[in-house]
């Protein structure tokens, strides 16, 4: 076991390292000079010139990359450009929020997409199944910004229940908090509850049409009993990939809602930083965000073992 | 004559067939109608809809009327035109992101799968590219490059490749196992057409399948960068500007917003019902999962 967990720590090395080429990589793909790229349309051959030696672009390639890649896993993500603080510091700034808005949402998405997964499966082809069915595709198809307006006219402008944007840290109460954060939640887990329910009714379907499924229920265990301990349980192991697949909808996700809701996260920090072409920021974030894709995605191959004894390796 | 006629077996009529066709795939009718309506609109764009561009600040903000069917944005220019426009850059982004996808994937796919030696790294590779989120990728390549249609399109195929490359591999990984590939081999076929010929078009069906989510996901992604202004130059008349450019009226004008807004979500409906319907049809094995 603890030899499995190694092994498969190691193995995330190389997948970050090309990660990290592939960030260091990106402003040196454009043909033309980074550090014009970095200053500007308005620059001046000096600014230009200062930009080169202040960022060591002036250097050979891989000593460069050297520098920048001990430099990351030493936690310094460099310089931003707009603002001349460290993008560590700017990134820890922002964290509050957006670990706020993706725990309430991962709780309450995966809550609800389980449950109205194994409802759809326990009543295959009726109306329910259906329903949830059809509320699957619709959840795929419409963008989280077009979902974060509706809901924002509907709950907050029209009827006026929840505020309209903004984000309220979490040492003021947590009621106040959690009362922010109910919309973006919505908007930013309906595409995910919707993966994460087919997932779940299909692997159901699969567990449900095996003989043990009939044995309890001819042995009289009660219907509840059958779905939630034998049934859901060996149908886990498809919906815990997709649950740790699906971060990546998530990430991609907070970063838009943030925008339509004015929460001032990490999200935030790199569509502020696009405009004022940070690339610093845009680069530390995207670092991190791979990072945490990697680590959730190595967690949930440990949960495996645990989930499922006969997997083993 | 006439007891003739009877006993010849015809062909059920035209309109009989597509009856039953409908019947039996919903999905496929349902999206592929609706993706045919917006491909019209927007093939059609100058002959249904006036000038998207124009500006005309005396009837800002107008709510839908006889005139301004779908009402007008903050700077007085025709939703219901703008909209229609703005299917044009949607699927154009939707296809060739999906055209692109596919052919880089295909090329990739069939080589790791076939050449193992290669795979154990470009694998990685893929493996890589696929830790990044998507949008964050291509958010830094859209700045570092400089915005404009065809960089989005890169930037949006860039992250998609390695999910059909993945896909071609594990079909190679298989056929290639089979007898009649065997045979192919043992009776001297080059690589090439052991490839082309024999492997290949068992990839097609899975592809077509991944092609219709990939076109949809294109479409979301492009709309997504144009809202955050890190897409398609806000100059365009694209779905993902028009909500970004109408952000600040959603009080007072919201058809400024759910205009676009709607058209998005149904064209992304309409071509993930396509792939869900082709789905079951052509790929049984992915159909049963899901």
């Amino acid at each position: 076991m603890t030899a499995y967990i190694v092994r498969r720590l190691l193995a995330t090395i190389p997948v970050m390292a090309i990660v990290g080429v592939f960030v260091f990589m990106l402003l040196h793909l454009t043909p033309g000079d980074p550090a014009a790229i970095i200053a500007g349309d308005n620059a001046t051959e000096q600014n230009i010139a200062a930009i080169r030696t202040r960022l060591g672009l002036d250097r050979p390639l891989y000593e460069q990359f050297v520098t920048w890649a001990w430099n990351t896993l030493r936690g310094d993500l460099g310089i931003s450009m707009f603002s001349n603080m460290s993008v560590t510091k700017l990134v820890l700034q922002r964290a509050e929020p957006t670990i706020a808005l993706t725990i309430t949402t991962l709780i309450v998405a995966i809550t609800i997409a389980v449950s109205i997964g194994v409802l759809a499966a326990a009543r295959a082809g009726t109306l329910v199944d259906r329903a949830v069915m059809g509320f699957a595709v619709m959840g795929f198809s419409v963008p989280v910004f077009v979902v974060g307006y509706l809901l924002v006219y509907l709950f907050a402008m029209k009827l006026r229940w929840l505020p309209v944007q903004g984000y309220v840290p979490i040492e003021q109460g947590l009621w106040p908090c959690l009362r922010n954060l109910i919309l973006p939640s919505v908007a930013l887990g309906l595409a995910y509850v919707a993966l994460i329910a087919r997932i779940t009714r299909a692997s159901m379907l699969e567990v449900l049409a095996e003989d043990y499924i009939r044995t309890a229920n001819a042995k009289g265990v009660a219907p509840p009993g059958v779905l939630l301990r034998h049934a859901l349980k060996n149908a886990a192991v498809p919906i815990v990939t997709v649950i740790g697949i699906g971060v990546a909808l998530l990430i991609s996700g907070v970063v838009i809602t943030e925008s339509v809701f004015n929460i001032p996260g990490v999200g935030r920090l790199v569509v502020d930083a696009i405009a004022r072409r940070d690339y610093p920021i845009i680069q530390g974030v995207m670092i991190i965000f791979s990072g945490i894709y990697v680590l959730v995605n190595l967690a949930v191959d440990i949960v495996y073992t645990f989930l499922d004894p006969r997997i083993r390796y | 004559m006439t007891v003739l006629a009877e006993t010849v077996p015809v062909l059920p009529a035209f309109g009989e067939r597509l009856r039953v066709f409908a019947r039996r795939n919903p999905t496929i009718v349902i999206g592929g109608v609706l993706l045919a309506a917006v491909a019209g609109a927007a093939v059609f764009a100058p002959v249904i809809a006036g000038d998207p561009i124009v500006f005309n600040p005396i009837n800002r903000l107008r709510p839908p009327s006889e005139e301004f069917l779908l009402g007008t944005d903050s700077l007085g220019r025709d939703v219901y035109a703008r909209t229609v426009y703005g299917a044009r850059i949607s699927l154009l982004v939707g296809l060739t992101v999906a055209a692109v996808a596919m052919v880089i994937g295909l090329v990739v796919g069939l080589a790791c799968g076939y050449y193992r030696q290669l795979d154990a790294v470009v694998m990685r590779l893929m493996d890589g590219i696929m830790a990044i989120p998507a949008i964050l990728l291509a958010i830094a390549l859209v700045s570092v490059m400089g915005a404009s249609v065809k960089v989005v399109i890169v930037a949006i195929a860039i992250p998609e490749v390695p999910r059909v490359a993945r896909l071609v591999r594990s079909v190679v990984l298989t056929v290639r196992e089979l007898p009649y590939v065997e045979a192919a081999r043992a009776n001297g076929s080059r690589v090439r057409k052991i490839l082309w010929r024999h492997i290949l078009p068992s990839t097609i069906p899975p592809l077509i399948v991944q092609a219709t989510y990939i076109c949809a996901s294109a479409i979301l992604v492009e709309a997504g960068l144009s809202f955050l202004g890190a897409g398609t130059p806000p100059e365009f008349p694209t779905w993902g500007n028009m909500i970004a450019q109408s952000r600040l009226y959603l009080a007072t004008a919201p058809w400024t917003i759910f205009v676009p807004g709607t058209c998005l979500a149904l064209v992304v409906l309409a071509i993930n019902l396509l792939g869900d319907g082709l789905r079951d049809r052509l790929d049984p094995r992915l159909a049963r999962r899901m």
